[in-house]
């Protein structure tokens, strides 16, 4: 643990030397110093996870390391900035997380991105995300994770623009940002409501009970709802936006204009799962609010059904994926919103959303190489111009697969252990609940087989060159995480990873388990019926449910509202307005106060004429009127 | 005389220097030995200031010097720094020192350009290193007249409008000021010893209240109208506009911090008493100046509008933060000018250097640069990141020291306001990015600005000083924050004292 802070360091090197010196690199060098910079810190990471389990468990669970933080920024005598590197298991774990698909990607990026213009800086980006997310995840205070917070936004943004020539990738980068900054101003705020009141921003105190939010905002409300709730649920706006909860998801499905395994990475494994992380962060201050907890429950629910409703219909294959990580990172936050305490059964939720966010990251990010693998191959992200793949490549196919039945639920794979996790921590809170998420899940199953066999079976699609397998950097990591979807269930993730810290021991709750295969089987040979073999099935009942279906094609035209409000509110009659009144009403006063002095001087100028009569006149007149004064007023 | 006094006397013999150079080539030599002479003795007088105060020199102001001018009328010369004046010393001499590669090629006569535009930073300089009245408002003045003829002369678009609107509005700000000045001498003693030092003034404390009741709104305002404070902002956009680049980044960078300085050492210090009473109404106007520039930032279309009015927001968060008098927002005020400085300066000299090759300011022309100008354009979305408030750059630090210190405040007034300041942290991005998508991104606009080239050797040397500048407050911010909140914890108490 002692070398934690080359995890950080290195990749920040990396991203220095590859932004100011990758323009006068070859594209290998560049690409290999990338990777194996990568490389190496994820055998530090798993290095540093080895050491982290291996110590013993003081009091039954594993003790938080921070091995190194200094002051960086004083505010006041209490609040001020730290930068550290604070080890506990769900950081520990994110590291491993992190750095196993940032390295693939990175391997993955050498034969996608092969011959791009620009592909040094794309390494550089990747560099300066990997630098940011670790340091999200190890900070040890609340407003050091705002920084990087901040840092993954931009190197997101960067990365969503890496085709800037292209209209539509700036205009979706700058969504992105903009999008995710506004949900960054309440997590602002939240931040110093936070702080005001608890006095501290580090995560050590704050989750400790010594300071209780609860307890120092006592009876102050606001609008009717308490200053602890407002503070907590401010801070999950945050989370909200770069985990694309509803309604600030729509900038997820835009950023797919970014080179896919930047996809993989940051809109699918890492980055969004940063507002889970968050509220998985400081939930023990969240459970001290628990209406806010339902608060993240509702969000959740309502996200998790939306996406996988839009998800049913989108032709975009990464938009597919965009919508259905949009819903999975929406079961996340239920797992967590449905926790009501610290430990025993009602904790379940909090282990099972870690886990899924493990699992998730592995599958998603396997998924997205694969979808990244295929539009090389056909150079479309039209599911029309695929079709009965699987003949030409095999390898993508049988990962694609794997992880097609991982994301539905199928043991003995990893997601089938995780999701049955959170519909079991769902079903303890309310069966309400329960019976939701299930039903999300069997849409999860059938939208994911849905895409499966319109890529690989199906019709035929008319190609210019016979599709062909992807090269051994593309294929290596697939086949990696491939393995690592079909064992990761079985890990005892119980055993690392709890709400207290206590060790729990995973057992399935077969009841929960049984409906919920059932209901994946269901869905899954219900669109192996629909999409198999080439039909008109689909299409017929598009058109019987054609109002649905073209609201759901649209995205229920959430989009439309935004840029109505933003186009038409913000700019039209609010900028413009204010732009005017400066020009014409502020300014036009001031130019008004010339224009008077100016004619002013220019009429009084007539007295100063040099004409000796007129002086005359004026001396004569204003001689009689001081007379005229004189005599009959005093 | 003083040591301080160099930072006039070094300035006055480039002045010199320049007078005798009969060439381009001399004239640069000269300008270029100068500017880098400043620029290290800024950092000298920044070590010796440490020295002093790691030797436990905890005096209030240090180096301080007195010498009777004209005895009749008390006037003394007095110079002094605190942490607060050495902070903008040193960014006087960064953006002076980035403005003079800026002009390199000025045309036409470079000569008499580059004596306005040292005489011009006489005046800043000489206007941080006062501690007596009469001083700071000479050198102001001489600030401030330079700016007429450098816009009248070397400006473009509508320049004389714009020189004669400027001058005739900063002007205006220093009659109230003058009047100001003078009603603070004349009360600055209980016992008839007059004195224009504001250091004895405030030891004095003997304004009594119903004078600062109208002292403390004139010199807040002739000082706000430079710091861009609404609604006496309007000369900002259209003086940037016309200003040549290496003017606008000396007035945008510096001169506009001697509003905001003179705001706190002058106006806050003197008169403590009138500033609990009064701020509320200057809080309002600066709170509405954030997101009221910001918001007409949004729609604007020419480079220089934009930020002018990025500056006025950004100007309006410092005058906010003083008003908020605690030491944590005072501090995140000094470090939101030095950002602003060093950034907005970058900006300017950047839009200098894409206008002088483009020959257009207006985004909806251009397109598509940074597959011209590479330097250029990264450079830009740089300064637009600082201006954005990423973390690392120095926009981030000055704003949420501000915001955390406003934040201090639970009263209802400063929390909404608190609260509407933030809001612009979203704006801001709304309008950076609009800017960089469409003068950065997408597809050449303009046919032939493919044939331009990326910037030369001194514009690149510009450029990146005043990057470096703004790396290394967003990088290392500790140092630079105890400096100054050290110094401002003085005014800031002072003030306390009176609620």
């Amino acid at each position: 643990m002692e070398y934690s802070y080359i995890i950080l360091l290195l990749p920040m090197l990396m991203f220095i030397t590859l932004g100011l010196c990758g323009h006068k690199m070859s594209h290998r060098t560049a690409g290999l110093l990338g990777t194996s910079g990568l490389f190496i810190i994820t055998i530090l990471s798993y290095i540093v996870a080895a050491q982290y389990f291996m110590q013993p468990r003081v009091d039954g669970i594993y003790p938080t390391v921070t091995p190194y933080h200094f002051e960086w920024l004083r505010f006041t005598e209490w609040l001020h900035i730290d930068l550290g590197i604070m080890l506990d298991p769900i950081s520990v774990m994110m590291l491993v997380v992190i750095t196993t698909v940032s390295s693939m990607v990175h391997l993955y990026s050498l034969g996608y991105m092969h011959g791009e213009v620009g592909f040094q800086r794309y390494y550089a980006f990747l560099s300066l995300f990997t630098f940011s997310m670790l340091g999200l995840v190890v900070a040890t205070n609340i407003f050091q994770m705002y920084i990087f917070w901040e840092l993954v936004g931009v190197s997101s943004y960067l990365l969503i623009g890496f085709y800037y020539t292209r209209q539509s990738a700036v205009a979706a980068s700058k969504k992105a940002f903009i999008v995710t900054r506004f949900a960054d101003l309440g997590f602002l705020l939240g931040i110093l409501l936070l702080s005001y009141y608890t006095k501290t921003f580090d995560f050590a105190t704050l989750t400790s009970g010594d300071v209780s939010l609860v307890g120092t905002t006592e009876g102050k409300t606001f609008l009717g709802i308490s200053v602890a709730s407002w503070a907590m649920a401010l801070v999950f706006m945050g989370g909200a936006g770069k985990s694309a909860m509803f309604p600030l998801h729509i900038w997820l499905p835009d950023a797919m204009e970014g080179p896919t395994p930047v996809s993989a990475l940051i809109h699918a494994a890492t980055m969004v799962v940063a507002g889970v992380f968050l509220v998985a962060r400081l939930f023990p201050v969240y459970v001290t609010t628990p209406e806010v907890l339902t608060f993240i429950t509702v969000i959740g629910a309502v996200t998790a059904l939306y996406a996988a409703v839009v998800a049913c219909v989108q032709t975009d294959i990464k938009r597919v994926l965009a919508f259905s990580t949009i819903s999975q990172i929406a079961f996340m936050m239920v797992a967590l919103g449905v926790t009501t305490e610290m430990n025993g059964h009602g904790a379940l939720g909090y282990m099972a959303s870690m886990f899924h966010l493990f699992t998730h990251a592995m599958f998603k990010a396997l998924l997205f190489l694969g979808a990244g693998a295929i539009i090389h191959a056909v150079h479309s992200n039209e599911m029309s111009e695929m079709g009965g793949l699987r003949k030409y490549m095999p390898i993508t196919h049988i990962t694609f697969l794997i992880a097609c039945l991982a994301i539905a639920g199928i043991p003995p794979f990893s997601g089938f252990f995780s999701k049955d996790e959170i519909l079991a921590a769902a079903f303890e809170k309310s069966a309400f609940w329960g019976v939701w998420m299930s039903l999300v899940a069997g849409l999860t199953a059938f939208y994911m087989f849905r895409l499966y066999f319109n890529i690989f079976w199906g019709k035929e699609a008319h190609h210019e060159h016979t599709p062909h397998e992807a090269p051994k950097t593309m294929s290596i990591p697939l086949v990696f995480l491939a393995l690592v979807t079909c064992f990761a269930g079985f890990i005892p993730f119980g055993h690392f990873v709890t709400a207290s810290g206590l060790s729990y021991t995973i057992h399935l709750n077969w009841t929960v388990a049984a409906t919920s295969i059932c209901i994946a089987v269901v869905a899954i040979a219900l669109a192996t019926w629909l999409y198999m073999k080439p039909n008109d099935k689909p299409a017929r009942m598009a058109e019987s449910l054609s109002s649905l279906h073209r609201w759901a094609y649209h995205r229920f035209y959430i989009d439309e509202v935004y840029m109505f409000v933003t186009h038409k509110i913000i700019f039209r009659y609010i900028s413009t307005p204010i732009a005017w009144f400066d020009r014409h009403v502020v300014d036009g006063t001031m130019n008004l106060m010339a224009t008077l002095t100016q004619s002013a001087s220019y009429h009084i100028r007539g007295l100063q004429s040099g004409r000796l009569q007129s002086y005359a006149v004026v001396f004569l007149l204003g001689a009689m009127i001081i007379a005229a004064i004189v005599l009959y007023c005093i | 005389m003083n040591f301080l006094s160099l930072f006039v006397l070094i300035p006055l013999l480039m002045m010199a220097g320049l007078a005798l150079s009969r060439n381009m080539k001399q004239i640069r030599t000269v300008a270029v030995i100068g500017s880098s002479l400043q620029l290290v003795f800024a950092f000298i007088v920044l070590f010796m200031f440490l020295g002093e105060r790691a030797a436990g020199n905890t005096a209030e102001m240090l180096f301080v010097a007195d010498t009777v001018w004209y005895a009749p009328l008390g006037i003394h010369y007095t110079v002094g720094v605190d942490g607060v004046s050495v902070a903008m010393l040193l960014l006087s001499a960064i953006v002076v020192f980035a403005g003079v590669f800026a002009s390199w090629k000025i045309d036409p006569l470079p000569k008499e350009f580059f004596l306005w535009l040292i005489l011009l930073s006489i005046g800043v300089f000489g206007f941080f290193i006062s501690i007596n009245l009469f001083t700071m408002f000479m050198y102001y003045e001489i600030a401030l007249i330079p700016m007429y003829l450098l816009i009248g002369v070397w400006g473009s678009g509508n320049k004389t409008y714009s020189a004669m609107k400027l001058t005739l509005m900063l002007m205006g700000g220093s009659a109230l000021l003058l009047i100001g000045i003078l009603g603070i001498y004349f009360h600055s003693s209980a016992d008839g010893n007059l004195t224009m030092n504001i250091l004895e003034i405030a030891k004095n404390n003997a304004i009594p209240h119903e004078m600062q009741y109208y002292l403390f709104p004139l010199t807040f305002v002739g000082f706000g109208v430079l710091g861009a404070m609404f609604p006496f902002h309007t000369w900002s956009p259209d003086g940037h506009a016309s200003a040549p680049t290496a003017v606008s980044m000396l007035h945008a960078g510096v001169l506009m911090k001697l509003g905001g300085y003179g705001c706190f050492r002058v106006a806050m210090y003197l008169m403590p008493w009138a500033t609990t009473e009064l701020s509320w109404i200057f809080l309002i106007l600066t709170g509405i100046s954030v997101v009221y520039g910001a918001f007409s930032a949004c729609v604007q279309t020419d480079l220089k509008y934009i930020n002018a009015y990025s500056s006025v927001s950004h100007c309006g968060l410092v005058l906010f933060a003083l008003l908020m008098w605690n030491t944590t927002a005072m501090t995140g005020a000094v470090l939101q000018m030095l950002s602003h400085g060093l950034m907005t300066a970058l900006f300017f000299a950047l839009i200098g250097m894409i206008y002088g090759r483009t020959h257009t300011r207006d985004i909806r022309e251009m397109g598509g640069l940074m597959k011209i100008m590479p330097f250029l354009s990264v450079a830009y979305v740089i300064a637009g990141l600082a201006s954005l408030g990423l973390p690392g750059l120095s926009g981030f630090v000055a704003e949420m020291t501000v915001f955390v210190g406003s934040f201090q405040w639970d009263d209802t007034f400063r929390r909404v306001f608190t609260i509407v300041a933030c809001t612009s942290i979203v704006i801001t991005a709304v309008y950076i990015l609009r800017v960089v998508g469409k003068l950065l991104y997408g597809k050449v606009q303009n046919e032939h600005h493919r044939e331009l080239t990326d910037a030369a050797w001194f514009e690149r040397l510009s450029a990146i000083t005043l990057i470096v500048g703004v790396a290394a407050i967003g990088m290392a911010p500790g140092w630079i924050s105890n400096l100054i909140s050290d110094s401002m914890s003085v005014i800031s108490e002072r003030i306390l004292q009176y609620i």
